[in-house]
């Protein structure tokens, strides 16, 4: 799908700020200078194609009393597929990928208190049996940025 | 602390922002409040940080930030503060965590992602940060397969169901 200005201003504007007010949709309308049927038309098709995937809140997991942990194992080639289906099956597996080096799959995990949080890693361990993990928790965020400037808005800045 | 109603508009929201005129009236009679609280509640959430962002959540992929690739750095515990911060402040970088390694073979303590529109911008990046924070311990995991990715679900587990069974 090609984006035309409109739709690259609207996806600028709504990654840092959707309007908090009664009537969002007229809010950004009024701010892009189009109409508030426009920018739902946009929307829509902007989520059809998959360029939206949520329009909502991201939450701060750890605000919300979640434990959260980044982790790695090393799983031989032949049972990628099966090692995957099991940590994929828990809930508060939210991201899992493979990568290039020896410890190959690399997922998040959260969970609603620590003790949830090693239960899983040990159910995970039990049904794998793969028995070294890599359990790697944040001991500090230096930064978390999620939105994506797109370039031909002069009015945000650049992606260097 | 969140009390019911708290973690009850956690829910409805995480569904998403419906696509009506009045979206905030439509979740706010779901949860049997005023349209105005909700608001209220929204605004509160984004004041003590609970909301981290409110908006649209974009495949970057789709917006040609087609490469990414996660670094892994060891550096010296006095100086991770500092490499921590200047890395972070690169447009490039979109995280940067300091993380606790476990095990003696993996001395890497600071993570972070690096976005581009090919790799060898991402190749590029991670040439300079190393050079400007002096790390030249770092391995680059460049990711090969996505098996997962998705928005987490938070307070969806039914009330009575034992851990071990989710």
């Amino acid at each position: 799908m090609t984006l035309d200005r409109l739709d690259r201003r609207l996806l600028n504007l709504i990654q840092n700020h959707f309007p908090v007010v009664p009537e969002p949709y007229q809010e950004l309308a009024k701010i892009l200078g189009t109409t508030e049927e426009e920018v739902l038309a946009r929307l829509q098709k902007l989520m059809e194609k998959g360029i939206i995937r949520r329009l909502g809140p991201i939450f701060d997991s750890s605000k919300l009393g979640y434990s959260g942990t980044l982790c790695a194992v090393r799983v031989p080639s032949e049972k990628v597929r099966e090692v995957a289906e099991v940590i994929n099956s828990f809930p508060g597996v939210t991201h899992n990928y493979l990568r290039n080096h020896t410890y190959n799959m690399w997922f998040t995990l959260l969970a609603e208190s620590p003790e949830k949080l090693q239960a899983v890693l040990e159910e995970i361990k039990e049904r794998t049996g793969i028995t070294d993990i890599l359990n790697l928790p944040a001991q500090k965020v230096f930064k978390i940025r999620v939105n994506f400037p797109l370039e031909d808005d002069r009015s945000v800045g650049r992606f260097r | 602390m969140l009390d019911d109603l708290d973690k009850e508009i956690v829910q409805v929201l995480q569904e998403g922002i419906p696509l009506v005129k009045r979206p905030y009236f439509v979740l706010a009679q779901r949860l049997g409040i005023s349209e105005e609280k909700l608001l209220a509640k929204i605004q509160d959430f984004l004041a003590q940080g609970i909301i981290r962002r409110f908006g649209a959540v974009v495949c970057h992929r789709d917006l040609g930030y087609t490469a990414n690739v996660m670094v892994v750095w060891a550096v010296p515990e006095e100086r991770l503060e500092e490499v921590g911060q200047l890395m972070a402040g690169f447009d490039q970088v979109s995280h940067c965590y300091q993380r606790s390694p476990s095990l003696p073979e993996w001395p890497y303590n600071l993570y972070t992602m690096i976005h581009g529109r090919t790799p060898e911008e991402c190749y590029r990046a991670v040439k300079a940060l190393s050079q400007l924070s002096g790390v030249t311990d770092y391995q680059m995991l460049f990711s090969v397969e996505e098996l997962k990715k998705t928005s987490m679900k938070y307070f969806s587990e039914p009330p009575f169901h034992h851990a071990s069974h989710w």
